[in-house]
């Protein structure tokens, strides 16, 4: 069996021998152009004029293209078609590209695109989410989701709270940066490679952008350099400018942005502003709860409303809520257009509900954990037909299970004394301790979009091909996915050759996003393999008059009754009988219906499940701060890979943690981002990971669903479980205080945050000045 | 410019290049060695990291360095190893690939070659601070957990036999020097040529090539002059050459202010220290180095040279306004010389990110009491002013007083007095404010409580 092993990542030898290549590490042809962005120096208004000439003077120079140059759709939005290539005349954010510039070398692309003299008509920029709410500039009307009377039910209830949190946003600093390449084939066809988890969509914006059927532009993608939902849109742009300049020149063109111009040109992670209103009973027991979600969008809508409505989504986490509300307010400003990033808007739904109940606990003098322990989903053993706010219901949490052996494992109340003790013998740093669920739901809400294909070939040596729609970004799905094809046909894993995610072999294909990848393209390939497996099976059945029953595929070998054949022979043997070896898989996962403005249905196939403890301390004069331990047990179902899904886990807390800590964007009052580089963004180093980390997959974990060998989803999931250490810090600024003032922590908590945070907690607190 | 450097133990003869092209791109764009990647081009990921050994003394001495703010002519007479280098004449893996590949330190791998680079050489280092050389190597993957699982695992693993010692090919390289050899061609080359640009270690200047995209003036190499490299210690002063690079300094100070050390070390990234120098550090006049406040609370005296003049001042002076120094063109900076005495610095560094960050606030204090009384206070600070700058009020308001938690509370109000420090991204002027006077606290405080009461990286679960 190679399913359920630790096997390493397929390309792992690769990558630490340098051999692995991504596409700016392609060998070029001679004559190969290197392209570059103009782009806009205000954050909104319109070009009056725009002067070239510098441009086009510098040495190394071969064009430079405006929207009037283009040949066909002037488009790279991932459908709202709101989303120009270059700029039609209006200047929409700061950064947004204006014109392209075609250069025999990366770097004179570069210089030449600063150089350009223009006029522009400046109007007033809505930079933040209180801009544009006072301008009323939105996308759409606000969408509420609801269930029972919150109204009554907070009203009625016998304590209430009220706050309001803001999160800021997160650039995904992917370390391999945006980059495309599109080389001209006779009949104007265009074949791309591009640093995308979304090929199909390349592959049709790269088509209309140049008047072709889909059919006539190929696009393939071996690995990126990091994912994260960064490419899951914003390559559109890159792999569109490529193929333009492919066509106006007959050259194969390169384009990757310097990372300070992706930082500034790319969409990130949306920032949100969430109002809440609850009404809870002596134990913390929620009766009803208000939220109201603001989204800061940016410019254009990209993939903003389905972030949005899964931030509403996931606005219960793992608490059953009686009655609620959620509103949800999509704004529009003049900045980035904000994208998709692990979770998709799930973090920062979840982090509302963690921080009413962290406000609730805080009120009734409670350890967190307990309110957390009244409020969450029933177990699936009871089977007692709660349901979501979106009326969904919840049938499979084994939220009460993780969290109890978790609260166990890690030795919490323990050390919660402890940290009270702690905190008492020292004056100026403070402990802080926080255990946080998470429940996300699984599929695209896009209902459609849960759907794979997978080409499978036997060679006539037996050699096995793969292929399937999922892109690998370093989550490690072509491994994953090449277990199962091994698994099915009784063959090391080493025997799968693992290809190029392409547009020629799998068409019609999914982002490789929504956690989905293993799910949707495992079983795709599952059943492509079954399909020839099962046509081998017939033909040995003929060849040697056995039953079926009496065939396996083990070890390499083929067993046919008493007989024993390589896999290679078998293959042989069926390729003379005149037996197809090839084979398409196709997967579309059952039983879901969503209707996302009524907000009723059943958006999500399954739901994954975690939990973290996360011990932090703080200092008090300063509000530096640390991360000190995390324990983690993850559901990750019955895990294909348990070092790949530790490796996602891992990963995805100390992203998660990062986001809510250290990872701030700044941007000036003219719409400037100040923080577009490494030197002033600061992403976890090193250190900043828990010195005490210890992760587990739950051990009984078993998905209720029919999914892949019952494994779950868990590229996104455990994102979430950063949101512990926030709260964490949460508690130890709380501990500065006498338990009347609610900290109120906005993220990311910096040390400046943390320590204004402090100081609301009155006179005295944390012995600073 | 003719360059000569051993490429994965091949020699190299240059003499086609611009001065400013980095060796990233050189690698990567005329060697097509692609395995060395470019994440930022600022210094920031360490995507690029590279290993560069060179001879020191009787051996070779081994640094992980960052390829794409490295121009080629800082290569003459060194030894480059790249990712493409590492593996063993058969393709045997190094055990750091090995460790990386069985522990599954690699996800997406782009950040993988240049870990791979840092582990290698920390590993020929004999160095186990795994947090330490890794500080400078970003990974968005991971979470770092199994990258440290796999550093660990390699550790106890021999170096391997064919990295073979590179000193006899760089003997034979190294002999043949650059210009400018000596200071005393530099200072009269530099006089005559007031219009040029002094390259050290690049860590500053490479930002203006790669992202300000800037053309160099007369770009001049100075980080291979002797007199610049030198480091005496004496009963007077600790003299330390322009050119003595960070990780040098770091290690320097570890025996006589070792809380200086302990701040370089969270100073940009191993590669960063190995090619910053402490002369950049300080002639730059960047408001927010780290070096010129713990400087000058040790009262460092500053060395420049104007042809075969020789001038020395007191560093605070140096700093006049914002992109200001006391530096007349042709003038450079040699030397700075802390006078000894007993430790009683301490440095605190205050950022976003603990490690490789620039700090939002730098307060450096020495300040030195008799029978309980203040005798003499010297704090300056970094990221509260356009210059480094002391706290002259703070410091008269202590002088003289009693050591005790009045007098401190008294003069924290002082701190208005001496800075009115900007809002930028790194952190607002309230809180460099606020910051500033408990920064004075808890000095105070760590005088009686000691350190585990006021570092959180004291703490442990």
């Amino acid at each position: 069996m190679s399913v359920a092993e630790p096997k390493p990542h397929d390309s792992g030898p690769l990558h630490v021998t340098g051999q692995a290549r991504y596409i700016d590490d392609l060998p070029t042809e001679e004559g190969t152009l290197h392209l570059a962005f103009g782009l806009s120096e205000i954050a909104h208004g319109e070009i009056e004029a725009m002067d070239l000439a510098p441009v086009r003077a510098v040495p190394g120079v071969v064009a430079v293209l405006t929207a009037l140059d283009l040949p066909g759709a002037n488009d790279v939005s991932a459908g709202a078609n709101d989303e120009p290539l270059l700029s039609d005349g209006n200047v929409h954010f700061l950064g947004q590209p204006l014109f392209l510039v075609i250069a025999d070398n990366h770097l004179a692309a570069r210089k030449a695109a600063r150089l350009a003299r223009i006029d522009y008509i400046e109007k007033p920029a809505l930079i933040s989410i209180d801009d544009a709410l006072n301008a009323g500039s939105r996308f759409e009307d606000p969408l509420t989701y609801s269930k029972g009377d919150p109204d009554a039910a907070i009203a009625k209830a016998a304590h209430r709270i009220e706050g309001r949190i803001e999160l800021g946003g997160q650039e995904h600093f992917y370390l391999e940066g945006q980059v495309a390449q599109a080389v001209p084939l006779e009949g104007g066809e265009m074949l791309v490679r591009s640093s995308t988890q979304h090929p199909t969509e390349i592959q049709h914006k790269v088509a209309i952008a140049l008047g072709l059927p889909y059919a006539a532009v190929r696009v393939e993608v071996r690995r990126m350099g990091g994912g994260f939902g960064g490419k899951e849109s914003q390559g559109n742009a890159l792999a569109v400018a490529c193929a333009v300049a492919a066509r106006a020149t007959g050259k194969t063109c390169r384009m990757r942005y310097d990372r300070d111009d992706d930082m500034v040109i790319t969409g990130k992670r949306h920032e949100f502003r969430i109002d809440y209103r609850a009404g809870f009973d002596d134990d913390g027991r929620i009766a009803g709860v208000d939220f109201t979600q603001y989204a800061r969008c940016g410019w254009a809508r990209d993939l903003s409303t389905p972030v949005a409505d899964r931030a509403m989504l996931h606005a219960d986490n793992a608490y059953h809520l009686p009655a609620a509300r959620i509103t949800s307010h999509r704004l529009k400003t003049n900045t980035v257009s904000n994208t998709a990033f692990r979770g998709f808007g799930g973090p920062q739904g979840v982090v509302g509900i963690e921080r009413v109940i962290d406000h609730i606990a805080h009120s009734l003098g409670k350890d967190a954990s307990e309110v957390r322990e009244v409020n969450y989903y029933a177990s699936f053993k009871d089977k007692a037909g709660e349901t979501t706010p979106y009326h969904q219901e919840v049938s499979d949490s084994v939220i009460r299970e993780i969290t109890a052996k978790l609260a166990k494992t890690s030795d919490y109340a323990r050390r919660r004394k402890a940290v009270a003790e702690w905190n008492a013998s020292h004056p100026f740093l403070k402990k802080g301790l926080a255990l946080t669920p998470v429940k996300f739901g699984i599929s695209f809400t896009l209902t459609h979009l849960n759907q794979a294909g997978a080409l499978v070939h036997i060679y006539s040596d037996g050699s096995v091909n793969l292929n399937h729609g999922g892109t690998e970004m370093g989550q490690g799905l072509f491994t994953k996915v090449a277990q199962v094809a091994a698994d099915a046909f009784g063959l090391p894993l080493s025997a799968i050759r693992i290809t190029a995610t392409d547009t020629d072999k799998v068409p019609n294909t999914s982002a490789t996003a929504a956690s989905s990848g293993s799910d949707l393209n495992g079983m795709a390939v599952k059943e492509a393999c079954y399909q020839l497996r099962n046509r081998l099976v017939l033909f040995l059945k003929n060849q040697y008059r056995v039953a079926a029953r009496e065939i396996d595929f083990a070890d390499g070998r083929v067993m046919v009754a008493d007989r024993s054949f390589s896999f290679a022979e078998v293959a042989a043997a069926a390729y003379q009988a005149r037996v197809s070896l090839s084979a398409n898989g196709f997967y579309a996962t059952p039983d879901i219906v969503w209707d996302r403005i009524k907000g009723r249905g059943r958006p999500f196939y399954y739901f994954a499940y975690g939990a973290a403890v996360t011990e932090v301390v703080i200092d008090t004069l300063t509000g530096e701060n640390r991360i000190l331990r995390t324990d983690i047990l993850h559901d990750a179902g019955r895990s294909l890979n348990p070092a790949i899904d530790i490796g996602q886990v891992e990963g995805a807390y100390v992203q998660g943690a990062g986001w809510l800590t250290t990872e701030e964007l700044v941007w000036d009052g003219k719409g400037r981002l100040t923080t577009h580089a490494p030197s002033t963004y600061k992403i976890p180093a090193c250190s900043d990971r828990p010195e005490v980390f210890n992760v587990a997959l739950w051990d009984r974990g078993l998905n209720k669903e029919k999914t892949i060998y019952r494994s779950k989803a868990v590229g996104e999931p455990p994102f979430m479980l950063g949101i512990s250490a926030f709260l964490a810090l949460s508690d130890a600024v709380a501990s500065c205080g006498d338990g009347t003032i609610y900290p109120s922590l906005n993220a990311p908590a910096t040390a400046e945050r943390v320590l204004f945070a402090v100081q609301r907690q009155g006179a005295g607190a944390g012995h600073g000045v | 410019m003719e360059i000569e450097f051993l490429l994965n133990g091949e020699t190299v003869r240059l003499s086609d290049q611009p001065a400013t092209r980095t060796l990233l791109d050189w690698l990567r764009e005329t060697r097509k060695l692609t395995g060395t990647k470019e994440g930022c081009n600022e210094g920031d990921c360490g995507a690029c990291t590279v290993m560069v050994s060179s001879l020191d003394g009787d051996g070779v001495q081994h640094q992980a360095l960052n390829a794409c703010i490295l121009f080629l002519p800082q290569l003459h007479g060194k030894a480059v190893r790249t990712v493409e280098g590492l593996s063993g004449p058969g393709g045997e893996m190094h055990p750091v690939q090995a460790a990386m590949v069985d522990h599954h330190g690699s996800q997406c791998g782009f950040c993988t070659p240049g870990i791979v680079m840092s582990l290698a050489t920390a590993h020929r280092n004999g160095e186990r601070n795994h947090d330490d050389v890794l500080a400078g190597n970003l990974c968005r993957c991971t979470g770092y957990a199994p990258i440290i699982r796999s550093a660990v695992a390699a550790t106890e693993q021999p170096v391997p036999d064919w990295l073979d010692d590179e000193a006899e090919a760089l003997g034979a390289i190294a002999a043949g020097g650059s210009a400018p050899g000596t200071l005393d061609e530099l200072a009269a080359w530099y006089e005559a040529n007031p219009d040029a640009t002094l390259i050290a270690g690049a860590t500053d200047v490479g930002l203006w090539v790669t992202k300000r995209l800037a053309e160099l003036n007369k770009p001049c190499f100075i980080a291979r002059v002797p007199e610049l490299q030198a480091i005496e210690v004496d009963d007077q002063a600790i003299r330390i050459g322009a050119a003595v690079n960070m990780n040098a300094v770091q290690a320097l100070m570890a025996d006589h202010h070792p809380d200086f050390a302990e701040m370089i070390r969270r100073y940009g990234s191993v590669q960063v220290r190995g090619a910053a120098t402490i002369g950049g550090n300080i002639a730059n006049g960047s408001p927010i180095g780290d070096g010129p406040p713990a400087l000058i609370a040790l009262g460092a005296i500053l060395h420049l040279r104007l042809g075969g003049e020789t001038r020395d001042l007191p560093l605070e002076d140096y700093f006049i306004a914002y992109g200001k120094q006391d530096r007349r063109p042709g003038e450079l900076v040699t030397a700075v010389s802390i006078p000894r005495q007993a430790d009683r610095l301490k440095c605190y560094k205050i950022s976003k990110r603990f490690d490789q960050d620039i700090s939002s606030v730098c307060g450096a204090f020495n300040v030195a009491t008799e029978d309980n009384r203040v005798v003499s206070a010297r704090i300056a600070f970094g990221g509260m002013a356009a210059i480094p700058k002391r706290a002259s009020a703070v410091e008269a308001a202590l002088m003289g007083k009693p050591w005790r938690d009045e007098t401190i509370r008294a003069a924290a109000e002082e701190f208005p007095k001496d800075f009115q420090p900007i809002d930028d991204m790194r952190a607002s002027a309230s809180y460099r404010q606020l910051v500033a006077r408990n920064l004075l606290l808890r000095y105070f405080a760590e005088s009686h409580l000691g350190r585990k009461h006021t570092s959180v990286l004291e703490v442990r679960a």
